[in-house]
This record gives C-alpha cells, sequence and structure tokens, in this order.
C-alpha cells in the first residue's frame, strides 16, 4: 500500500493534536481501548466531550507540562492508503523538531488558529517549509466556529498568506486553503454543513487524492555505496556487490558509470535485489549492484551516471539549521556526513541569522539553538555534491560534533 | 531477468537501515524475540546482505517462560540460515541471585528480561542491537529514533535524543554507550502481516487459531500454564485461541479468533478493535508503563 508521510507545524494550543486526534477518530484508526481512554481521560479532566488532542500527548513529561516535547511518528489508513504523521511543536525554540519532521515528509499541514491568522510563528513554519522543499502544504485554518464560520475571516487569512508566497523563491509548491474545527470534526474528513460557502474538499479528500508517486524526486541518478557484499563462497566466489540506496532517477544495467571521489570509470554489470537481478531500478530502491571492472570502490564512494558527474567542492555554501545547544561559530570543526560520506569540515563563515520573518536577516557571527543561518564551510577532502534545490538526496549533509558525537546541525547546500 | 524492480519502500528503508549498521558499527546483533517481527527481521536482513549469509549473530533473551512452539521455530531457522545463535536466560540470572523473581498474581519475568539484556550487551561488548520494535505499537514508542542511543546502564533519555534528519543515521557513539536498531520502525502491524504473507515466510503455530486450555481474568485470555500464577477460582477451559504477540508466556493474553491462516489475520486485524498492546498486561499496569520500562533500559 501507499505510504504518505505528512508533517504538520502549529503554534501551542492552535489544535494540532486534536486535529490529528480527530483524523485518526474520523478514519476508524482509534482501537476501542483507546477511544475508552480517552473518554477516561476527558471525564478525569472534567469535559463533556472526547478530547481527541489525547489521543497523541505522548510522553510523561509532556502530559505534566501539557506540550509536546519532540517529534512523535502517528500511524493511521484508510482502504486507499498509509499515512504517517510527524507530529512536530509549534514553539519557536522547537524549530530544530519542525525541521526534523519535515525532512522526512511529502506533504505539510500548517495550522493557524482563525481568530490569530497570520502570526509571526506562521512565517517561520512557512520558511522551513519552503527550505526543505515540501512540495504539498495544506494550510488548515482552524477554530472556525469561535469565529462565526466566517467566510470573511478565512478569505483574510488566505490574502495575507499569499502573500507570504509571493515571496518564497519556491514557485512549485502547491498550497491548499482549508477552513476547519478539528474539535468538532469540520472539513477534517466529514464536509462542513455550518460553511456551506466552502466548496473544495475536506483536509481527508485532499490527503487522499495525494499520488505518493508524484512525490519522488526525479533528477539526475547518485548511488551512494554504503557497504560491500563480499561472500566469498564457493557459488559467489569473485562477487563482489556494492549495496546501496539510489537516488535521483533510475539505473539501468549497461550504464556508464564513474565511481567518486576517484573518477573511475566502469560500467554497470548486474542490479541484484535479493536472489534476483533486474534491468532496472528506479530511485529509492535498496539494491546491490555489480560492475564489469574489478575496481576499488568503498563505502562513502558514489557511483554515477559519467554524464552527470556533480560538482567537486572543498568549500561548501550552504543554509544551516542549527540542533545543539552548544552554538556553531567559525573556526569550529565538525564531521560532515554526506550520503554514506565523512569528511572534517571547519566553519569558515557564518554569515547570517535567517529571522523568523525571512525579510530579515541579522549577521550574527554564530547560530544558536533553532538558528538557521547562511554557512561557509571548508572541507579537508573534496565531496561531490548538488545544491539541494537541484537533487534533494546529494544536496544535504548533517554535521556532527567531534567530541559529543551528537547530530549537532543539517545543511542545504547552495 | 525482471525488467524493472518495484520495491515498497518501508522494504527499501528498513533494508537502507540494516545496511549502515553493519557498515557504522563493529559488533552489532539483532534480538531475536521468536516473533513475527523479528522474523520478519532476519528476512529482511538476508535480503540485505545477499549473497553474503547474514554479518550479525542473533541473541535470545529467554525468560524460560517459552512457548514451545517458538523455541522449536528459533532452531529451525538458525540451522536452516546457518546463523550463530546466542541464547541468555533470565533463569540463569535468577539462579545466580543477579535477578529476583516477582512473585504473586501479575508477576512476569519481562522487567527481569532487561537486566539479562544489559548483562548480555556487556558481556559481548554489542555497540549495535537490531530489534523488531514498532512506532505504532504504543505512545512512548512513537517518539523513538531509528538510531536510539542507550548509556552503559542502558537508559533511554528521551529527551536528549539526536534530530534524525532526511534518512541520515548518526552511528557515532562513546564507548560504553549502544544503539537501539527499529530498523521497521516506520511499518505498523499490518504492514508486517502483509510482507508475511507477500514473502510467504514461515511463523510459529501460536499466530493462528488453535484450541488451547486457557482461563479468563480482567477480561483478558491466559494461557493455562505452570508458569501462569492462577487462583484457585479461575477456571480454565478449552478455547479456540491465537496471539497477536509471542512473548512471555506469563504476560501474553490470547485473542478468540478462528483465523487459521494469514490471510484471515490480515483481514480480522483490519477489524480488529483491540490494540496489539491491549494484550499484554504488563503495559495496563499502568498509563506509563512502556516508557518507565525504556527509561530502565527495556527493549
Ligand atoms: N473551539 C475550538 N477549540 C479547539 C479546536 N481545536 C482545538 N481546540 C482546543 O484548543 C486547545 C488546544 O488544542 P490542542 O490540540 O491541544 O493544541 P496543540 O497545542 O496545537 O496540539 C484545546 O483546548 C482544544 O480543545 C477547534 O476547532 N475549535
Amino acid at each position: 500500500m501507499e505510504v504518505l508521510k505528512i508533517a504538520t507545524a502549529g503554534s501551542v494550543d492552535d489544535g494540532k493534536s486534536t486535529l490529528i486526534g480527530r483524523l485518526l477518530y474520523d478514519t476508524k484508526s482509534l482501537t476501542l481501548d483507546k477511544i475508552e481512554a480517552i473518554d477516561r481521560l476527558s471525564k478525569k479532566n472534567g469535559l463533556d466531550y472526547l478530547d481527541f488532542s489525547l489521543a497523541t500527548d505522548g510522553l510523561v513529561a509532556e502530559r505534566e507540562q501539557g506540550i509536546t516535547i519532540d517529534v512523535a511518528h502517528i500511524y493511521f489508513s484508510t482502504p486507499k492508503k498509509s499515512y504517517i504523521i510527524a507530529d512536530t511543536p509549534g514553539h519557536i525554540e522547537y524549530t530544530r523538531n519542525m525541521v526534523t519532521g519535515a525532512s522526512t515528509s511529502q506533504a505539510s499541514i500548517i495550522l493557524i488558529d482563525a481568530r490569530k491568522g497570520v502570526i509571526e510563528q506562521t512565517y517561520r513554519h512557512f520558511y522551513i517549509n519552503n527550505l526543505l522543499r515540501v512540495k504539498e502544504v495544506i494550510v488548515a485554518i482552524n477554530k472556525m466556529d469561535l469565529v462565526n464560520y466566517s467566510e470573511e475571516v478565512f478569505n483574510n487569512i488566505i490574502q495575507d498568506f499569499e502573500e507570504l508566497k509571493a515571496r518564497s523563491d519556491f514557485k512549485d509548491q502547491k498550497l491548499t486553503f482549508i477552513p476547519v474545527s478539528a474539535l468538532w470534526g469540520e472539513n477534517i474528513a466529514e464536509k462542513s454543513n455550518a460553511m456551506s460557502w466552502y466548496d473544495g474538499q475536506t483536509i481527508l479528500e485532499h490527503l487522499e487524492d495525494l499520488k505518493t508517486e508524484d512525490f519522488v524526486e526525479q533528477t539526475q541518478a547518485r548511488f551512494p555505496v554504503q557497504t560491500v557484499v563480499r561472500p566469498k563462497t564457493d557459488e559467489f566466489h569473485d562477487y563482489r556487490g556494492y549495496a546501496g540506496k539510489i537516488s535521483g532517477n533510475s539505473f539501468h544495467i549497461g550504464d556508464e558509470v564513474t565511481v567518486l571521489p576517484s573518477g573511475t570509470k566502469s560500467t554497470i554489470k548486474e542490479i541484484h535485489f535479493f536472489n534476483e537481478s533486474f534491468k532496472e531500478a528506479p530511485a529509492g530502491s535498496s539494491v546491490t549492484i555489480s560492475l564489469t571492472d574489478d575496481i576499488n570502490v568503498a563505502r562513502g564512494d558514489m557511483l554515477v551516471k559519467t554524464s552527470e558527474v556533480p560538482n567537486e567542492k572543498k568549500l561548501l555554501d550552504a543554509t544551516v539549521c542549527w540542533m545543539d545547544n552548544k552554538p556553531l561559530i567559525p573556526g569550529a570543526k565538525y564531521v560532515i556526513q554526506h550520503n554514506t560520506n565523512s569528511v572534517l569540515a571547519k566553519i569558515d563563515k557564518v554569515e547570517g541569522n535567517v529571522n523568523t520573518n525571512p525579510e530579515v536577516v541579522s549577521q550574527e557571527p554564530n547560530l544558536k539553538l533553532n538558528d538557521i543561518g547562511n554557512v561557509r564551510l571548508k572541507l579537508s577532502k573534496c565531496i561531490f555534491a548538488d545544491s539541494y534545490n537541484s537533487n534533494r538526496a546529494n544536496g544535504r549533509f548533517i554535521l556532527v560534533d567531534t567530541q559529543t558525537n551528537t547530530t549537532a546541525g543539517v545543511g542545504f547546500i547552495k | 531477468m525482471n525488467s524493472i524492480l518495484n520495491q515498497n519502500s518501508l522494504e527499501s528503508e528498513a533494508i537502507y537501515i540494516l545496511r549502515e549498521v553493519v557498515a557504522q558499527f563493529d559488533n552489532p546483533v539483532l534480538l531475536f524475540s521468536g516473533g513475527k517481527d523479528s522474523i520478519s527481521l532476519v528476512r529482511l536482513a538476508q535480503k540485505a546482505f545477499y549473497p553474503a549469509k547474514i554479518p550479525f549473530p542473533l541473541m535470545h533473551i529467554d525468560t524460560g517462560h517459552n512457548f514451545p512452539e517458538t523455541i522449536k521455530f528459533r532452531d529451525q531457522l538458525v540451522e536452516e540460515l546457518g546463523l550463530r545463535l546466542i541464547v541468555r536466560s533470565v533463569q540463569d540470572d535468577i539462579d545466580r541471585g543477579i535477578s529476583v523473581e516477582e512473585k504473586g498474581k501479575y508477576s512476569s519475568r519481562n522487567l527481569l528480561q532487561t537486566n539479562t539484556l544489559l548483562n548480555a550487551i556487556d558481556e559481548f561488548k554489542f555497540d549495535a542491537c537490531i530489534g523488531g520494535a514498532r512506532r505504532d505499537e504504543e505512545k512512548a514508542r512513537a517518539k523513538e529514533r531509528i538510531f536510539s542511543i542507550r548509556n552503559d546502564f542502558g537508559e533511554w533519555d528521551e529527551k536528549n535524543q539526536r534530530p534524525e534528519v532526511f534518512d541520515m543515521l548518526n552511528g557515532k557513539i562513546d564507548i560504553g554507550q549502544n544503539v537501539r536498531v527499529f530498523p521497521i520502525s516506520n511499518w505498523t502491524e499490518l504492514d508486517v502481516w502483509e510482507y508475511i504473507k507477500r514473502e510467504n515466510i514461515e511463523i510459529p503455530s501460536i499466530y493462528f487459531a488453535h484450541d488451547r486450555e486457557v482461563f479468563e481474568r480482567d477480561g483478558l485470555i491466559w494461557t493455562a500454564s505452570k508458569y501462569v500464577y492462577k487462583d484457585e477460582d479461575e477456571i480454565t477451559k478449552t478455547k479456540r485461541v491465537r496471539f497477536r504477540t509471542v512473548g512471555d508466556i506469563s504476560c501474553t493474553a490470547a485473542v478468540e479468533s478462528n483465523a487459521d491462516s494469514i490471510e484471515k489475520i490480515i483481514e480480522e486485524i483490519r477489524d480488529s478493535a483491540i490494540s496489539e498492546r491491549g494484550a499484554r498486561i504488563d503495559d495496563k499496569r499502568s498509563e506509563a508503563a512502556m516508557e518507565t520500562r525504556k527509561q530502565q533500559g527495556y527493549f
């Protein structure tokens, strides 16, 4: 079955948990014992309706503080599709979680409280979706019941949002505005009677119509080698295969390929998946590729078509989202992990800190936790990378702290 | 030869993760419970490294309270694939005085399993333990990373997890730390069953409907066994049941079912109203049961 991954973004109390809980309930994804638990807890909290936000609120610490503190993954399915929602919290200080959630998602839902309209945090949510190139964005204008289901309020918010969109550099992004009441289930899975002026789709209808294959990136093919398969058995005595996951586009038997960084050229002899071989394997497949020549290929190397070799880079300009408590400062050294390859990187320059409002760029010389900024890195060895906007899989990296080993930041190559 | 490969995205993701484990760690192990999730993991590992053998051993943390069917099944699988199996048992730790048996009506060896697991990780110096946990199983699992770092005491610090962006997995750890790896994190129970069907994977017989001596308590169905505490007034009878998870016999409840084939099981799950974990008594002990156990190093 098709799997669609969705990220959510909204400020605290905009109704994100309620909306997700509602989707689960309306698609009959909540089991009886969960509904009973929600009922029990709702009553305990003195409510006379089911508080669907309880369906998703995960950890004890969160229940105590009444907030979502990390990315949680929520599953539901319809006869048509499986869905995975990355529930990402909306506080400004949790940008890193939002980036994390959006990084694995094909579509995203941005929530707006109809009473508040487009606020500063909306700018940031939208900016992150643009930065990550999330193609499909649903803007759910929630709590319509609290503004008398007013069409005018809805239209005003759309207008404000269109202004944001006009300034974005990602023209392929699709925006869909849907007026909803998560609490009362209006336009979530069922059409709202209270908003008969709205003739568009409900959130679920819209999601059901999205085709997951439309989200597979079509660009130049890349094959980062994860590990070398050498069985050394009688049957496969001289077999040497390269295991990895294809990105960008298909590889075929007979393709002329270049191994990077060495630049050695060869031809694809076989493409294996388990005990079967294939003429062609598309982007997204985990396969094992063997070459016609006996050459030296190791983890961290990348096979590309000889006619499509990416740029060799020793100096990287990137937009970096910082995820560590220890700020990113010029001169610091990190390990940069780019696909399966790792090299040392020195922070050459931190050129500016993108603010909530993308037009305001401050000139801070460092990036703090949850900052997004422009960074230049000097690498100890060349890497073969694309720009994120032309090849997402080969245009991103993470920075790993050499002392704590933590993933300190994520970068999008310019 | 086939023309175009059409791979399921969950399968390619799981295989990608298994390959990252082998590339990034020195001494990985697959934690094998004998249940359908770990059996599926073994198949995925076979596919990931074919035509080479699976390049890591399996380890079973044996509570001693097993369904005999699952042990037989385990040994056959290991033999067939020529794998190395390590067994570490809770009973040994009890005998050596490292663990103390729980007593009473709700006693089980599930908590003791954590102890034995941590000792085994220490003994073999495993740096990565591959497990079949899924994020759809339980609230606390929903926050788990694919590479989940544990400290020397096996503890999970859920507030300080490394961000995992895109498919990039950072397996760098300090000496003494280890990583729990969950390749089928994004699968649901139904995804696993559909995989078992598609791949024609054999699973232990207790997953299928069969007649069994059982008794009821708290609305759940328990196996009558010397390992399961039973009050005198709890009366056993024969029922047609099957198990949705396979664990310690003393804390795995059965469900009434006539599903005696994979197809019927899939159908049953599709319209089932009890979540899978609802059939495990140790989670019912408290809302936060799983989270507490995880923080203590439970798998
Ligand atoms: N009136 C009304 N209240 C809502 C709606 N959606 C959510 N709420 C309430 O807003 C509060 C915050 O919702 P919650 O889902 O926890 O917000 P989150 O912080 O974004 O996850 C709760 O009291 C909800 O009951 C809605 O559509 N209408």
